[in-house]
């Protein structure tokens, strides 16, 4: 090009210019600040609106954490510490810690046994969240339930134990029957629990004084507690119970698909304080005369009959979004309905189904508040009963709300990442 | 044999469940006979024709204490679909409102949108109902603080009164020829109707636009003003008013149903902001660039290619948040609003003792409710679905 120009223009540059740096307004920080803060006007009055309202938050709650006061015994006497300054009195988490935890009659001296259940339900919670753990710990998550409700409830050793034994023996027998048929399998297992768990229950009745722990009442569970309890045992009773209502809601067999279509379909129209109050006054009357079947083991049913209802039709949507090929290449390979489906279809509908899985999980969670209303002391229920009642705390709503708050979203949004994490390593497609 | 040969193994199965199913129900069934029996009980619906004895504070029909058990509960049931109403609505507002922030390319609305839902997804709704509760009757003042002349609080704008017991507003009292009004009203927002439908029938079949916004505000104002003021405003305002310890007069909230009715709002709103979201993210960039290639004007790209493709996304999972609102509206007996689980489930229930008659008419109703609301989604989602060839 310069080579014919040469002659008709004036001036032709042969040199580069040296290079620029960009306007100062064009890179860097100052960019950044322009396109994301202040593009245009309406983005500008939205900063604005923002910014206040963010320096209204921290600048009312600042002083109110700063100030807080976490050594004192009562609301009057916090007060009088903070002499007309704005701040907390935290003092209240300080001194009613362990009923926050523990509710208010479990026997003070056992309140190692459910911290000691905490822990190791972190470390049995490990192998099933982190699948690159060693996989012999599974063998402790089979145990854990077990332990657990020793630490918990207290009571022989021999009670969980002979349950475990019953367990295992089912466990033995299906895999000695398994070759037959899985349902073959299936049946003999869970007659050898049962009879094994029949004949073992007299054992402990016998000796109810061996390994024993200080037992105690399911109604003396209370406080932060009782919500672990209800949500880890209704969530993990309610996948295998989802796992077979959503089957059976798929099945092509029409009574088997009905009598699962008109459950799912009951529990999910009615709300779960329903439920509660079914566990609390009507249940009592469906079981046999006589019996007395203790309210958290109530509670459990309904809340495992509730969660199970939507968890299984969350594992529908993940077995319907399934092509259709993956079942006609199981029943290809000669596989049966068991086979197939424990082989090829689950494990890849229950990978689509895990954000909806965890979303039911984080839902179950926050619903275990619930139990509140019918007067058991979770953490809501003691918050709003024994520490707001008492003449000490009447009137510290901030601190023990926040605090309430606090516990259940550090919980629930740790819940989600999680999810979000696993997600990303069960990943197989579109690498 | 049965179980092993094809052709009758589903019966097999079948006829098993069945007898698992009737056995389980026979067990239960004279279990509960026996229970009842022993408690000398029986199951009977006599009790909702007796008066019930309690007073409701909150109701939207004529009640006393004198009224039976079902006047009772029929209060109970308007008081759940009011607040389920007014919740879904401002659920909807705020939800939206927040999902379209939560996208804004501004990034500080962004962090604090995101950091909204995030809190208020992840605390329990009860939680949320009882601090509002606690917020509500410490934060705003109390009637008494509205008397003498120095009073620490004051009215907005003569009309409204913001008290810890609850909202005070001005009630409009109809006079003759009120329903006149309300008529021409009612015609005028039909008239828009038929309006937009011309408007809409003149840009397909001769290709004429006919601008919409200000005739429409125009028909839905002009002839109901004009209509007010020849009858000679046949509508009044009931304003209350201080007297003693109390106000009188007017529309009366209770704190119980605006705590309830902020708590469900600001909770579902949440979730609602995330389905919004991603029902925008749903339809692509592509799709908004093909409508400027086609020349269409920013508002027309909004209305014409991308709301209805994002509304198809958004309005499943919005209307069962609409059903886990009204759901959760039962958590009002925590705060004593008497909705339907407040008066039947509540203390209809503890003052009869039929449990189980109380408890499953009240699961009767809310199943009602959502049957009903799945059916009407059943109804849009094959209207909306996707005409393939």
């Amino acid at each position: 090009m310069s080579d014919t120009h040469a002659q008709s223009v004036a001036f032709v540059r042969d040199t580069m210019l040296p290079e620029q740096p960009p306007p100062v307004t064009e890179a860097g920080a100052i960019k950044w600040v322009r396109e994301n803060l202040f593009r245009g006007w309406f983005n500008t009055i939205l900063t604005i609106v923002s910014l206040y309202i963010i320096f209204k938050i921290v600048s009312g709650a600042y002083p109110w954490f700063a100030n807080g006061i976490w050594n004192t015994s009562s609301l009057a006497e916090c007060r009088e510490m903070l002499d007309g300054m704005t701040g907390a009195c935290f003092s209240v988490l300080t001194e009613r810690w362990n009923q926050l935890l523990f509710g208010f009659t479990y026997p003070p001296e056992a309140y190692w046994r459910p911290t000691l259940a905490f822990v190791l339900l972190i470390v049995a919670l490990v192998p099933v969240l982190y699948p690159k753990a060693p996989r012999n710990m599974l063998a402790f998550t089979a145990i854990y339930p077990f332990l657990a409700y020793w630490l918990i409830w207290g009571g022989t050793l021999l009670i969980p134990l002979m349950v475990l034994v019953g367990f295992a023996a089912g466990y033995f027998a299906f895999k000695q029957f398994e070759r037959q048929s899985f349902a073959m399998g299936m049946l003999a297992g869970f007659a050898a629990t049962v009879v094994v768990i029949w004949v073992g229950g007299t054992i402990p009745a016998a000796l109810p004084d061996v390994l024993a722990l200080e037992a105690v009442r399911s109604r003396d569970l209370g406080g932060f507690m009782l919500n672990m309890i209800l949500g880890t045992v209704c969530v993990s009773l309610s996948l295998p119970f989802g796992i077979l209502l959503a089957l059976g809601r798929q099945s092509s067999m029409p009574i088997i698909k009905w009598i699962c279509v008109v459950f799912i379909e009951f529990i999910r129209g009615v709300p779960l304080i329903t439920l509660l109050f079914v566990a609390n006054v009507v249940l009592a009357y469906f079981f046999p005369p006589g019996s007395n079947i203790d309210l958290v083991l109530r509670v459990i049913i309904m809340i495992t009959a509730f969660a199970s209802a939507y968890i299984a039709e969350v594992i529908r949507g993940g077995l319907a979004a399934l092509p259709r090929g993956q079942y006609e290449a199981a029943n290809s390979l000669g596989l049966d309905y068991a086979q197939s489906m424990r082989l090829i279809i689950l494990p890849q509908a229950l990978k689509i189904s895990i954000p909806g899985i965890v979303n039911v999980a984080v839902g179950l969670f926050k619903d275990t508040t619930l139990v509140a209303i019918i007067s058991m002391f979770d953490l809501v229920g003691m918050i709003r009963g024994p520490i707001l009642a008492s003449t000490e705390w009447n009137g510290v709503y901030w601190e023990l709300w926040g605090f309430a708050v606090f516990v259940f979203f550090i919980v629930c949004f740790t819940i989600s990442k999680y999810s979000q994490w696993l997600e990303r390593q069960l990943a197989t497609d579109h690498r | 044999m049965l179980i092993n040969d094809t052709r009758y193994r589903s019966y097999t199965f079948q006829f098993v469940a069945l007898l698992l199913l009737v056995l389980a129900f026979g067990y239960l069934g004279s279990n509960l006979l026996d229970n009842l029996q022993a408690a000398g009980l029986n199951i009977s619906y006599q009790f909702l024709g007796e008066p019930a004895g309690y007073d409701i504070n909150q109701k939207l029909i004529p009640y006393t204490s004198q009224s039976s058990h079902w006047q009772a509960a029929l209060v109970g049931v308007l008081n759940t679909l009011l607040v389920a109403f007014l919740g879904c609505l401002m659920a909807t507002v705020i939800g939206v409102v927040v999902g379209v922030l939560r996208l804004s390319n501004n990034w500080l609305v962004r962090q604090l949108m995101s950091v909204y839902v995030e809190i208020f997804r992840n605390v329990p709704v009860l939680i949320w109902i009882l601090i509002i509760m606690a917020v509500f009757i410490a934060v705003l003042p109390q009637p008494r603080d509205f008397r003498g002349d120095d009073a620490e609080a004051s009215m907005v704008l003569g009309a409204f009164a913001f008290t810890g017991r609850g909202f005070y507003m001005p009630a409009p009292i109809l006079g003759a020829g009120a329903g006149f009004v309300i008529a021409v009203f009612v015609a005028s927002v039909a008239g828009i109707f038929a309006f937009k439908n011309y408007a809409k029938k003149s840009l397909y079949d001769r290709g004429k636009l006919i601008p919409t916004f200000w005739p429409s505000l125009a028909i839905l104002f002009v002839p109901t003003i004009l209509v007010y003021f020849l009858l000679g405003r046949p509508i009044t305002l009931d304003y209350p008013a201080l007297q003693g310890f109390n106000f009188q007069g007017g529309i009366f909230m209770r704190n119980s149903l605006i705590s309830l009715w902020f708590a469900l709002s600001i909770y579902t709103a949440a979730f609602i902001a995330e389905n919004v979201r991603a029902g925008i993210l749903a339809v692509s960039q592509g799709q908004t660039e093909a409508a400027a290639s086609l020349g269409l004007r920013p508002r027309r790209i909004m209305n014409l290619v991308i709301l209805p493709q994002a509304l198809r996304v958004i309005i499943p999972p919005l209307i069962s948040q609409y059903l886990n609102l009204t759901k959760n509206s039962s958590l009002a007996i925590a705060v004593g609003y008497m909705d339907l689980t407040g008066t039947l489930g509540g203390i209809t229930l503890n003052q009869t003792g039929r449990a189980i008659e109380a408890i499953f008419l009240l699961m009767l109703f809310y199943l009602t409710i959502s049957l009903a609301i799945s059916a009407i989604m059943n109804v849009y989602n094959n209207s909306v679905k996707l005409k393939e060839r």
